[in-house]
């Protein structure tokens, strides 16, 4: 999974790479730098990056070689550069959620999960583009403009966190951390042929990342193997007294079970998400992935959530209801875009108009809606009645499998412009991804191979809350049976032809 | 012609004065600098998170408790959703549908009746930011602008919301300062109006005498002062029953007491009521108050003022000393101690409430920053009652005692107070005032008993009030027979 | 059947200063999204208790203790517009 041999750091995993940062046949300065090279090859192809701190990763990779210098490495981050979704704060460092209302704007603290990742001796390189205020599938909703598929650039990266996705992909870091409300890491981990990973609701704090559905949010990781994503969530999970909904107690032990395989479990393929609906290549795709499971020696077992075809339904209602509330704080006020006016009333609604692009519009005024008073019990009670009933089918679920499977994306990339005409087509690339968010269950999506256009294609894992030893340990096993390590051609370091 | 009477409910804000605020650990501050107690999460942004304080809790606890209320086991935070530059979020974290206590009472005393005054709810919630628009401060530049401090942003509010069962603004009155004095003998704040830590918003309507359907009522806001909260309610319950003798409507709307037309003016028509959109605070989850909890905190309670009200009442304490025990727990104190050293409460009582109070005001000091306690109370009292000073030199003692001059024995000796007992000293005085007042004595002498009482007022005044004045009587009446 | 929305009433609540036609355009496409989104209502919920947190944890809280607030002036550099230490913004209308 290290992909064709290259002797370009920038095409190293962070295994590999911190291997040879502890041996010293490599610097961290070196990494940054040739990271930062293949960077400056890719990004006009691909716009994944909004900010590169160039002066910080700096300062970040010779701390990193002093350390190792010194026999004292801070972990398996150390010196590795990683790139961040723009919508987690960084001191000092532009935090716009791709959004014009924060154009500009440079937040006076770190996210936790920021601090404990310059705490493990990470490199920050930048920060990515994604759909304006994590809400998209494709990265078109940024209100900075696009980002584009390394593997075919006339498609998208996935969203919302298409920008980490896309540079992960091409090697302009080599690891990052992205956020999932409705499959916003695992979609475009897809899209992209990464590993993508949301972690158990709670698990990772979300002090200081921008929030868009505050029940449904998560921080994960993108990367090019299962380790490597056991490394990065490793760096940043954990109990946070800022922040109330994180879980207190222990972490699971997530990596302990590997190389376990997946001998005597018991896998359930969903039904409701693995019949119509999914693109032939796709199914496919699927299928050998579990056949190959099967050969493995587990059980294979068909199960049903009779709620999942609701989901969609159920998130609509709810994340627009939460983000409604959570984006009614940018109004020109006290940081951020100022549209004047005569009256403060006035400044705001035109601020607000001005500064959110047409999708985050949509939500405010959809959550808005379902909130105001005759239509609450209608529609966010209601949804949120239905998110039980959907934690009950999932809980049913799990006593007949370990874990739960299916497709993380019905589809490989779209094109530019495919969905970006009717709003419910492009929610409709979240169908798998969504009832995981909802339930705050983990889930992994893991890139088993390409199609006949050379998109990636991807097998999704679903455990129960605090599963992840269980959900790393049958990802792990379905990468190895794999074989995955194609890498876009955009990963070079040579100029290429424009 | 009908007969009107007012419905008033009231809604108090009290700000608790925990160390830092509700949410966050940015201080309480008293005064600061504009924005210097500020952070990412009571400045709403991006990213933050609150996070309660758990005295802040105890707090509303301990209220809810005293209050008599039902402290609810599982209760909530919501959101309650607005716009508005002072508050950060453009929501405020409130509690909606279970708020922490409910059902409650508070017993008011008004013209010597007790009228039991219903307790919706207590609920807790966030303080926002304070504005101050350019048309204040006399900062004609800024006229078109206003200014945003947020300091007091997230400091810990407890809202306290009375059943519409007061009727009078006198009522209201005696509710306010009721309540105000509950709060600060449970020391959760300092309830101060003038300094914003406890603000009182009424609701008012009127209805026809004996009528069951409530009347549309208006909110009343604004009121600094327990005066201006009497006069606000007043003005709103003359003005409504105008409107409605009139045959008109009362508008439901929010109006504000001004204080310099002295009347209340509509701010704006509720008619366009805000939505909130109340949905449980997804960052934060539930409060449960388990029943160890629950019994901690009443085990804990101090006694309350209406508890202390009665006792001082059955120990003979005078009413119009009764307020200024009860509202200030350091005098409670010193005539709880002095009454435990066997002084007498009614005495003890009228000193602390007369000249101890006028003391501390024209020094303008607290009763702990002199070195009055208990035993000097006790002390002196038995003084008076062995006969040792007189009632008004026991004013003059307790004076020297507050001013730092010793205990009363010493401050008695020192400013030589005590009571002349010896009688060879009155004996020269009575001679001197006789021989000054000889037609006093003829009269005397020939049995008119009327000059006695001046004679003696005579030596009391050579004496400074200090002559043992039954002694002076008894001597004086054996001057009276003539010598044999 | 689209939902049919007060969308006017809605951008106000949720301070969004739109055109007639972007309110049209909105209005419009909102009530395609919640057609698909009534077909949740048609679940039967009854004694189903709503899902506020994936996890039922209680009393999450914090010891009364001060911490560092942000410097102030760090603070303000981000503000569109503040002055003596204050933000500042133009005339609030409904003074509250």
């Amino acid at each position: 999974m290290t992909g064709p041999a290259t002797n370009d750091p920038a095409d190293l995993t962070i295994a590999a790479a911190g291997a040879a940062l502890r041996t010293g046949d490599l610097g961290a300065v070196e990494l940054l730098d040739a990271v930062i090279a293949r960077a400056s090859v890719t990004e006009p192809h691909l716009h994944a990056y909004l900010t590169l701190d160039r002066p910080g990763s700096r300062d970040a990779a010779e701390a990193a070689d002093r350390r190792f210098a010194a026999g004292e490495p801070s972990g398996p981050l150390d010196g590795i550069p990683v790139a961040l979704k723009d919508n987690l704060c960084t001191r000092g460092v532009e935090t716009t959620c791709s959004s014009q209302v924060l154009a500009g704007y440079i937040p006076p603290y770190d996210a936790t999960a920021v601090t404990r990742m310059r705490e493990a001796g990470a490199v920050l390189v930048g920060k990515t583009n994604l759909d304006e205020f994590a809400m998209g599938s494709s990265t078109e909703n940024s209100g900075f403009g696009p980002s584009r598929n390394p593997w075919d650039t006339d498609r998208v990266p996935g969203g919302s966190s298409g920008g980490v996705a896309a540079a992960v992909s091409v090697g302009s870091a080599l690891g990052g951390y992205g956020t999932d409300t409705g499959g916003s890491v695992r979609q475009p981990a897809a899209l992209c042929g990464l590993v993508g990973m949301k972690p158990t609701y709670g698990l990772v704090s979300r002090y200081g990342l921008i929030a868009f559905a505050s029940s449904l949010d998560q921080i994960g990781p993108l990367a090019r193997t299962v380790g490597d994503a056991v490394d990065l969530l490793e760096a940043v999970a954990g109990f946070d007294p800022k922040d109330a909904t994180s879980i207190r107690g222990d972490v699971p032990p997530m990596r302990r079970s590997l190389d376990t395989g997946v001998a005597g479990l018991r896998i359930g393929v969903v039904a409701e998400l693995t019949g119509e609906g999914i693109a032939p290549a796709v199914a496919a795709g699927f299928r050998r992935t579990i056949d190959a499971l099967a050969g493995a020696g587990a059980d294979i077992v068909d199960v049903s959530l009779p709620t999942a075809p609701h989901a969609i339904s159920v998130y609509y209602l709810i994340a627009p209801a939460e983000c409604s509330a959570n984006l009614a704080r940018f109004d020109g006020v006290r940081y951020g875009l100022r549209v004047d006016a005569a009256s403060t009333e006035e400044m705001m609604a035109a601020t607000r108009a001005q500064g959110f692009g047409p999708e985050v519009i949509r939500r405010v005024l959809l959550g808005t809606y379902a909130l105001s008073a005759g239509y609450y019990d209608a529609f966010y009670g209601q949804a949120q009645k239905v998110r039980t009933l959907m934690r009950r089918d999932f809980a049913a679920a799990y006593e007949q499998a370990d874990v739960l499977v299916c497709p993380t994306s019905p589809t490989t990339a779209f094109t530019l412009g495919e969905r970006t005409a009717d709003p419910l087509t492009m929610y409709y690339s979240d169908v798998c991804t969504i009832p995981c968010n909802l339930t705050g269950d983990p889930a992994v999506s893991v890139p088993t191979g390409l199609d006949d256009h050379g998109l990636p294609i991807s097998f999704q894992v679903m455990a129960p809350a605090l599963g992840e030893e269980m959900l790393f340990r049958v990802a792990a096993e379905v990468e190895r049976l794999s074989g995955f390590d194609a890498r876009p051609a955009l990963a070079t370091s040579e100029v290429l032809a424009p | 012609m009908t007969v009107y009477e007012a419905v008033i409910g009231i809604e108090t804000h009290i700000e608790l004065a925990t160390r830092s605020k509700m949410f966050c650990a940015c201080a309480v501050g008293f005064g600061a600098e504009p924005n210097t107690d500020v952070c990412p999460v009571c400045l709403g942004l991006p990213g933050a998170l609150p996070v309660p304080n758990v005295e802040a809790i105890e707090g509303i606890v301990r209220i809810g408790a005293a209050l008599g209320c039902e402290v609810v086991e599982h209760s909530l935070f919501h959101r309650k959703n607005y716009f508005y530059p002072d508050l950060p979020k453009n929501y405020q974290i409130s509690q909606y549908d279970v708020p922490l206590c409910i059902n409650g009472h508070l017993d008011i005393v008004v013209d010597g009746e007790t009228i039991g005054i219903g307790i919706t709810r207590v609920h807790m919630e966030e303080d926002t930011g304070k504005s101050i628009h350019g048309s204040e401060g006399g900062r004609i530049h800024e006229a078109d602008h206003s200014l945003l401090d947020f300091n007091r942003s997230g400091v810990p509010l407890v809202e306290v919301v009375s059943e519409p069962d007061i009727r009078t603004p006198d009522q209201a009155r005696a509710y306010a300062v009721e309540l105000q004095r509950v709060v600060r003998s449970l020391g959760v704040s300092d309830a101060r109006l003038e300094a914003g830590s406890m603000r009182f918003d009424a609701n008012v309507s009127v209805r026809p005498m004996g009528a069951m359907p409530y009347g549309t009522r208006t909110e009343v806001k604004n009121m600094n002062s327990l005066r201006s909260l009497h006069n606000a309610i007043a003005y709103e319950i003359a003005r409504q029953t105008q409107v409605v003798s009139d045959g008109g409507i009362v508008v439901q709307e929010t109006r504000h007491w001004n204080e310099a037309v002295r009347g209340t003016i509509s701010m704006r028509s509720k008619e366009e009521s805000e939505d909130y959109r109340y949905f449980q605070e997804p960052d934060l989850v539930p409060i449960e108050i388990d029943d160890a909890w629950r019994e901690r905190v009443m085990a804990s309670l101090p006694e309350l003022p209406s508890v202390t009200r009665s006792r001082y009442t059955a120990a003979g304490v005078e009413p119009s000393s009764l307020a200024n025990l009860i509202d200030d727990p350091a005098m409670a104190e010193l005539l709880d101690g002095a009454m435990a050293a066997g002084a007498e409460a009614r005495t003890v009582a009228n000193w602390l409430a007369g000249e101890v109070v006028a003391y501390l005001r024209q020094e303008g000091r607290s009763v702990a920053d002199t070195p009055l306690d208990a035993t000097a109370l006790a002390d002196l009292g038995a003084m008076v009652g062995r006969g040792e000073v007189s009632a008004s030199a026991a004013k003059d003692v307790l004076r020297g005692v507050l001013a730092g001059e010793g205990t009363p024995a010493e401050v008695a000796d020192r400013r030589d107070l005590r009571r002349i007992s010896d009688s060879s000293v009155l004996e020269a005085a009575l001679d001197a005032v006789l021989s000054d007042h000889p037609d006093e004595l003829a009269r005397v002498r020939a049995g008119d008993p009327k000059p006695l009482g001046y004679l003696v007022g005579q030596v009391m005044k050579a004496t400074g009030g200090r002559a043992d004045p039954a002694m002076v009587s008894e001597l004086l009446r054996g001057r009276a027979t003539p010598p044999a | 059947m689209p939902v049919d929305i007060d969308i006017a009433k809605v951008a106000k609540l949720a301070r969004i200063a739109l055109t007639d036609e972007e309110l049209a355009r909105y209005g419009a496409q909102l009530g395609l999204i919640l057609e698909h989104a009534e077909r949740v209502q048609a679940i039967d919920t009854d004694g189903v208790p709503p899902t506020a947190h994936p996890f039922p944890t209680t009393n999450a809280f914090r010891d009364d203790v001060v911490g560092p607030s942000l410097d102030r002036d760090e603070v303000l550099s981000q503000a569109p517009d503040a002055i003596d230490g204050y933000f500042r913004v133009p005339r609030i209308l409904n003074e509250g």
